[in-house]
């Protein structure tokens, strides 16, 4: 028996900003919710099964909060599944959601991630406390800064990159109103002159911590023609994952995540992924993991990603545009992250990226990671349906 | 849909304390159990999925340090629900319905020795109104108990009767924590006594899925899903009806659980109250074995209880004592969610 064929026929997001005071949890999943049926012309009662997802229950201090938010999405009678995987956890959320569509368990299904940063502080929310690790490890960007180093020591890259990725991210967010960072005002020397926070990467390299949501309609080939706007199509998806810590790992370039793109490019067919692939959304936190993830995802060969990102291959109008929404640089719900990448790879094929679209994008791959740099998840979306 | 069956099924020794064990190490031994039956190795299992709580581990990403336990390198498709993992094995089952994998390694663990689990839970409540007041799970369980014996479907007699009833078979139940003669002892929340709760404890569990000719390869009776679904009800307890269960209701019908009687079913009942709610909404009556493990009465790992369900119907059906089994998990306050599986022996599927 073949898969059935999975659209997304709805895309909403909230716009991602600091904090969200005038909505209440529940309040900002259902605006991005509401906002994927408005897109899908559909209903509630179009909706067979929800998905949700986010990172720790320690960022909004709610255990399980899918019970509690089963009312606001519309889940009363129906399947409810909570996904967690770390930082990756919006993009497997997206793929547990496919998967049902796929299976035809369900025919239309909502799937939507979210994090509500400002009810707690996320950097100590990430930063574990003795016993279970050692201390003076603070925030996501004191694990990860020893990697960049790892990685500009092992390529000779110079270490004006990073400013380059972080420039470029959110100059694009600026062209997308849902984008939580925007600072008009921007220029290359002020994102080299921003403070230093975990060396090597400065507070103008690193995510902003969000409040937002992303919703997304997945359907098969039936709601597919349904509907009112171009789908996206998936042509493949994939999630690896690997321990935390062990002998011989390579925090650089992850041996899950080069696994998870070479099956996400076997099911769709991508033998090229640097000339077939129109544009990307990758999650790239901090901004030297935009050089990092291009050699991890087969863009570039092993020490020449860097080259991509300083040549402006990577820029918008590039032949190989990274992030075209500003990407996780500029908006950072850090459940909703991965969802919002694989929610851009759609918009960028349904042709429906407003300012930030990229002309005649076809095929495009949506990425995340999460915990250790352990945790991957991919899909690759396209405008046509798959034809295997 | 293609045919997908729990082959194998293991679980700890159910304690109240596991001080000196992490949850890594309180899940490696269960995890070479399963594998172990079935001669499978890591490496040989198409997907992994788990269920766990940070709420319960007290840290975040909890879930990412069982990982070394599966010894998940090379590296593995996987993922994680927040849920119980009864949820994680539904996850499992649809991966192997898309085709994309032909088995599956499920796992569940949780420890509620560290906290106090009855305020830990409190944390699932809506947040702006209900969390913010602390009424605990017993005390949730209580006011249920209350509104089925004011509706004439119970009274505190008959709730000590599932009790006894639920402890004695789990005097054969060498994982349980709680077996034998239990006293009904004194009002926790009335009417809700200390025999009519689920012990606190620690605990994990996995199975093993394969589907078709791989399962038949693998185990000699394999259980046989024959359905499965769950249903989420609204969070407001002052919304429901709390002495009936519609998403049980619901889930065991699109289970196909009404098309023929079973001869067992494993209920995720905490409380005594609960069986009096679930065997009304699934019409149990005196032919069904129910709870033959003791249920979540005899042993409650929150996170591992509902997938224990699902693990004992399976092994059961594995050991030739059940031919058509149903098994039930639940989450959230007051039977919120529930999950219903039907399994079946092959000799009994005609």
């Amino acid at each position: 028996m073949s898969e059935e064929p999975v659209a997304v026929v709805g895309i909403g997001q909230t716009k991602h900003v600091s904090a969200r005071r005038d909505v209440s949890i529940a309040g900002l999943v259902r605006e991005a919710a509401v906002r994927a049926l408005e897109d899908a012309a559909l209903t509630w009662a179009d909706i067979d099964a929800v998905v949700i997802g986010k990172a720790p229950d320690f960022f909004e201090g709610l255990m399980m909060p899918e019970l509690y938010l089963a009312d606001a999405l519309g889940a009363v009678g129906k399947p409810m599944l909570r996904v967690h995987t770390a930082g990756s956890v919006g993009g497997s959320t997206a793929l547990v959601a496919a998967n049902l569509v796929s299976a035809r368990v369900h025919r239309t299904v909502l799937t939507l991630a979210f994090e509500k940063q400002s009810e707690s502080n996320a950097m100590w929310g990430l930063s574990l406390p003795i016993p279970f690790q050692q201390p003076l490890l603070a925030g996501a960007g004191g694990f990860f800064a020893p990697h960049v180093r790892a990685y500009m020591r092992r390529t000779g890259a110079p270490d004006t990159v990073g400013s380059l990725v972080a420039y470029k991210d959110r100059r694009n967010a600026l062209k997308n109103p849902y984008a939580h960072i925007h600072d008009p005002d921007i220029t290359l020397e002020k994102v080299r002159s921003a403070p230093m926070l975990w060396d090597p990467i400065r507070y103008s390299e690193t995510c902003p911590s969000s409040d937002g949501a992303c919703a997304m309609i997945l359907t098969d080939r039936a709601g597919a023609a349904r509907s009112p706007h171009p789908p996206a199509w998936v042509h493949g998806g994939a999630m690896r994952s690997e321990p935390t810590l062990f002998a011989g790992k390579d925090f650089v370039s992850p041996r899950a995540g080069r696994d998870c793109a070479a099956d996400v490019y076997r099911q769709a067919g991508i033998g090229d992924p640097r000339r077939e692939i129109d544009a990307v959304e990758m999650y790239v936190p901090f901004s030297w993991y935009e050089p990092m993830w291009l050699e991890n995802l087969g863009f570039a060969d092993e020490g020449e990603g860097w080259k991509l990102t300083e040549s402006g291959v990577t820029e918008l109008d590039g032949d190989l545009p990274v992030n075209p929404s500003g990407g996780v640089l500029s908006t950072n719900p850090i459940g909703a992250s991965g969802m919002i990448r694989f929610a851009e790879a759609a918009l960028q094929v349904r042709g429906q990226a407003g300012e930030h679209q990229v002309p005649g994008a076809r095929k495009a791959l949506g990425h995340a990671y999460g915990g250790g740099a352990q945790f991957f998840s991919m899909w690759l979306v396209g405008a046509e349906p798959p034809t295997r | 849909m293609r045919d997908v069956a729990i082959v194998a099924f293991a679980q700890t020794d159910h304690l109240r304390h596991t001080d000196e064990l992490s949850e890594v190490e309180m899940l490696m031994p269960v995890l070479h159990r399963v594998l172990d039956a079935t001669g499978l190795r890591t490496s040989d299992i198409g997907f992994t999925c788990s269920g766990s709580s940070d709420y319960l581990a007290g840290r975040a990403f909890s879930f990412t340090m069982a990982l070394d336990g599966v010894g998940a390198y090379p590296p593995i498709s996987e993922s994680h629900v927040e849920m119980d993992g009864a949820w994680a094995l539904y996850e499992a089952w649809v991966k192997i319905q898309t085709g994309q994998a032909d088995t599956a390694l499920v796992y569940s663990y949780g420890k509620s020795s560290p906290g106090t689990v009855r305020d830990v839970l409190t944390r699932q409540l809506d947040p702006y109104y209900l969390g913010p007041l602390w009424p605990d799970s017993v005390a949730l369980a209580a006011l249920q108990a209350q509104a089925l014996i004011d509706a004439g479907d119970t009274d505190e007699a008959a709730l000590a009767e599932i009790a006894h009833r639920s402890r004695t078979a789990a005097a054969d139940n060498p994982h349980a924590q709680v077996g034998g003669p239990v006293p009904a002892g004194d009002y926790v929340v009335r009417p809700l006594r200390t025999g009519d709760c689920p012990p606190v404890g620690d605990g994990a569990a996995a199975v093993i899925l394969a589907a078709g000719d791989t399962a038949r390869a693998l185990c000699p009776r394999p259980a046989w899903i024959r359905g499965i679904d769950h249903r989420i009800e609204a969070h407001g307890l002052g919304v429901r009806e709390l002495t009936e269960s519609p998403s049980t209701r619901l889930a065991a019908t699109r289970a196909g659980l009404f098309r023929r009687p079973v001869d067992t079913a494993e209920l995720h009942a905490p409380f005594t109250s609960q069986e009096v709610v679930l065997r009304k909404a699934l019409g149990l009556d005196d032919s069904v074995n129910v709870n033959p493990s003791g249920g979540a009465l005899a042993a409650n790992p929150v996170m591992a209880a509902g997938l224990i369900r699902l693990g004992e119907a399976a092994a059961r059906i594995h050991r030739g004592e059940s031919d058509r089994a149903l098994a039930h998990a639940t989450s959230g306050p007051c039977l919120q969610q529930n999950l219903v599986a039907v399994l079946e022996g092959e000799s009994a599927h005609v």
